[in-house]
């Protein structure tokens, strides 16, 4: 299967809907930290070049603010589209930011766990495994004294549904 | 009148000013908030940037709780949660084959008929001659920037609120305040969102271009209704500031907090105190100006 069929399959999306008329790159607003702009990455998988599609830094720098998908004259929702090649490429074991994964891997962690978001718990990961603990190291006494950030989580009660879910999503 | 209330983790942590602000506004304007029970994370960003079925299921959960509880709709004031829910009932109506794998992983029937209402709408719903009688203070001549962000108003199609490049609603609420919306051209510019902690430069370039637009059109204040904007226009600022010896700050208020603030009701009360971007150059100047009662 290529991936553009993937792409297909996951979301609906076809990729050759995209006829290459940038709109979607003029507009987006992470552009500037991007090598190569987001209708290059649909122009990659259209050719068929897959892993330059997979491997593109682009996927993981979309922050998902969905102006493109809103501006698109042909109605292709390309946040949507840079999430599905997110989710193969992490099927794939290709990882170009694996620092970005880590982040969403230990955002997770703590939901699978208690059914909320712990910040306290999703920074504590990040920092051990990316080894970038010095950063916020400045506002975090000020976040613990304001009450924003508790060391504790708050666990849901019914942690089994969570659970189940997480499983159930993992196996697909 | 009773509606129910997603608070969203944020407004449990690091936005616990909106979730205070906004419990005390609603009091006061008659309206009784019933917290889902027991209410799990939407998976935000992290969901969706990683597992697609995860980011459907975990509103669904939520969606079905309401369902059992009785409530027909659902007040979720954070933008990005209200994004999810928004959009995991348009996949689910739309993909019945989705909804069925999302029936089998919640082990709940999947309901999509529970109404989602953010925070603007909230505020659109209720009488405008009741917010004008139980106004104590005018803020007038105060100018502000009505910040609406990405996910309130994308994508339109499934949002179906406001508009996607030229949002109003914000500002007809601000308006009942006294305050003035300023015009500017950022309104509806992302702030970087989830890359604060990944990718930190791309949130203070694109906040920064943010809070200088709103500046250089005569805003005093930026007015949010998104804590992930909140955390990095108002937090970020921080990080802003070093970088630029020049930077002016800005404060970042929630649009409950301004709403609150014309109601009179005090600094402690609305959590003002608990920003990082100072907020007393907004408070000193209303500390005075009290509506004259007619």
């Amino acid at each position: 299967m290529t991936l553009a069929d993937e792409i297909e399959e996951l979301t609906g999306i076809n990729p050759l809907k995209c006829y290459q008329c940038g709109k979607c790159s003029a507009g987006c607003p992470v552009r500037i930290f991007m090598k190569v702009s987001p209708n290059k990455v649909v122009r990659l998988v259209q050719l068929g070049l897959d892993d330059e599609a997979l491997k593109s830094e682009t996927i993981w720098m979309c922050a998902g603010c969905l102006t493109c998908s809103t501006r698109c004259p042909q109605n292709f929702d390309l946040a949507k589209f840079m999430d599905a090649l997110k989710e193969i490429a992490i099927k794939k074991g290709v990882i170009t930011r694996k620092d970005i994964l880590k982040f969403h891997k230990a955002f997770l962690k703590q939901i699978e766990a208690n059914g909320k978001a712990f910040e306290f718990g999703l920074i504590r990961d990040y920092k051990l495994a990316t080894f970038n603990l010095f950063q916020d190291m400045d506002i975090a006494p000020e976040m613990f004294f304001k009450g924003k950030i508790k060391l504790f989580p708050h666990k849901i009660k019914n942690r089994d549904a969570i659970k189940k879910i997480f499983d159930k999503a993992n196996k697909e | 009148m009773d509606i129910g209330y997603y608070p969203g983790c944020s407004l449990t942590g690091t936005a616990k000013e909106y979730d205070q602000s906004i419990r005390r506004v609603f009091s006061e304007l008659g309206i009784n908030l019933v917290e889902l029970d027991d209410w799990s994370c939407c998976g935000a960003t992290s969901a969706h940037a990683t597992n697609h079925l995860l980011s459907v299921a975990l509103p669904a959960r939520n969606l079905s709780l309401a369902k059992k509880q009785g409530l027909k709709e659902i007040f979720i004031p954070c933008a990005a949660c209200y994004n999810r829910f928004v959009v995991a009932k348009y996949e689910m109506e739309k993909n019945p084959g989705l909804k069925k794998r999302v029936e089998e992983m919640i082990e709940e029937k999947a309901d999509t008929d529970i109404g989602i209402v953010n925070m603007v709408e909230m505020f659109q719903r209720i009488d405008k001659e009741l917010i004008l009688a139980k106004r104590q203070k005018e803020l007038k001549g105060f100018k502000v920037a009505a910040y609406y962000g990405c996910l309130l108003v994308r994508p339109n199609s499934i949002t179906q609120f406001d508009d996607a490049e030229m949002p109003t609603s914000m500002e007809e609420i601000i308006k009942l305040t006294g305050a003035e919306p300023v015009d500017w051209n950022f309104k509806v510019e992302c702030c970087g969102a989830s890359h604060s902690i990944t990718n930190m430069n791309v949130v203070l370039t694109l906040s920064k271009r943010i809070i200088d637009d709103a500046a250089e059109n005569g805003a005093e204040a930026i007015i949010v209704a998104c804590p992930m904007c909140h955390s990095n226009l108002d937090m970020r600022q921080r990080n802003i500031s070093k970088q630029d010896s020049q930077h002016k700050n800005m404060p970042i208020l929630y649009l409950s907090e301004l709403i609150g603030l014309s109601l009179g009701l005090d600094k402690e009360s609305l959590g003002l105190g608990l920003h990082f971007t100072d907020t007393e150059p907004v408070l000193s100047r209303f500390s005075t100006a009290i509506v004259a009662k007619e």
